[in-house]
């Protein structure tokens, strides 16, 4: 009986996990220091070239608006958190969790390729404010209380509050082009 | 003695009070230094008066902006730097990051009397 319900937990877990597309969800075991350097790493720069994406081919005010604040923020958090592995002397690990969000990102960009105007406009945005809350749920529950040294948790939860703006602004962006 | 000198300080009080006026001069304006950090403005409420400055000092790694929710200004702050900006008319402003929408901050102005 127990095995029984667990069996079913475990397959609407994995159902949920299928259905979120969520790369994070992947990694059972407490990620480490390297490991989290560097998906907090592949998760920036995936963002980055979104938003690299999206000012070559939106027209949008308001969406290219968003876009170079997503370069110019990314960029920043990226720069420092390369600065603070080279201090702390890690060095950043690939992962599965890292090799996931790659795969799903870049299957992203070769989808938002295809569109144009106003549809790439609304899969760009929508696509941000799930990435962003994705990040932000994996930063919350997995990233930040799993991180050992200090400083490191100090910055993922700088980049946090930074990426839950993000993910407000890219709500009102997709509420205002509906 | 005593009495006289008593007297005397007594005597010069109008002329200090006259004194402390031409030193001070009218009200002055005042500069009121807000900090982002964290990603939040510090302190998030303020109180000020018309003709005073606000000084955003931004110590985040990312820009942040303080924005009227009236539209009536928008100043950018990039990181490590500050900006200003002088309060016009009296009313209670709502402002906020355009960058980071979960930034918000409120400004009281009173008339200056």
């Amino acid at each position: 009986m127990s095995i029984r319900i667990f069996t079913r937990t475990g397959a609407a877990i994995a159902a949920i996990c299928l259905f979120a597309g969520s790369g994070f969800a992947q990694t059972a075991a407490k990620p480490t220091d390297p490991q989290i350097a560097h998906i907090a790493y592949t998760a920036d720069q995936i963002d980055m070239q979104a938003g690299q994406l999206a000012l070559k081919k939106s027209k949008n005010k308001d969406v290219r608006a968003f876009a170079s604040d997503m370069v110019r923020d990314h960029t920043a958090v990226n720069q420092k958190a390369l600065a603070l592995v080279k201090k702390l002397k890690v060095k950043p690990e690939d992962n599965p969790t890292s090799q996931q969000l790659s795969k799903q990102a870049s299957d992203k960009r070769a989808e938002l390729s295809k569109l144009n105007g106003a549809a790439f406009d609304k899969a760009y945005i929508d696509n941000e404010v799930a990435y962003h809350k994705t990040v932000n749920d994996a930063l919350q529950n997995t990233l930040i209380p799993s991180a050992s040294n200090q400083e490191l948790k100090d910055l993922l939860t700088t980049g946090l509050k930074i990426f839950q703006g993000h993910q407000q602004h890219a709500e009102q962006v997709a509420a205002g082009i509906k | 003695m005593r009495r006289r000198r008593s007297r005397l300080s007594f005597g010069a009080l109008p002329v200090l009070a006259a004194f402390a006026i031409v030193v001070a001069g009218p009200v002055r304006a005042e500069v009121i230094h807000v900090t982002m950090e964290q990603i939040a403005y510090m302190p998030a409420q303020i109180s000020a008066s018309v003709g005073d400055t606000v000084e955003w000092d931004n110590k985040d790694i990312v820009a942040h902006t303080a924005t009227a929710r009236d539209k009536s200004w928008d100043v950018v702050i990039a990181p490590n730097s500050k900006n200003s900006i002088m309060l016009k008319s009296a009313g209670t402003i709502e402002y906020y990051c355009r960058f980071h929408p979960n930034m918000v901050g409120q400004i009281t102005v009173k008339a200056r009397e």
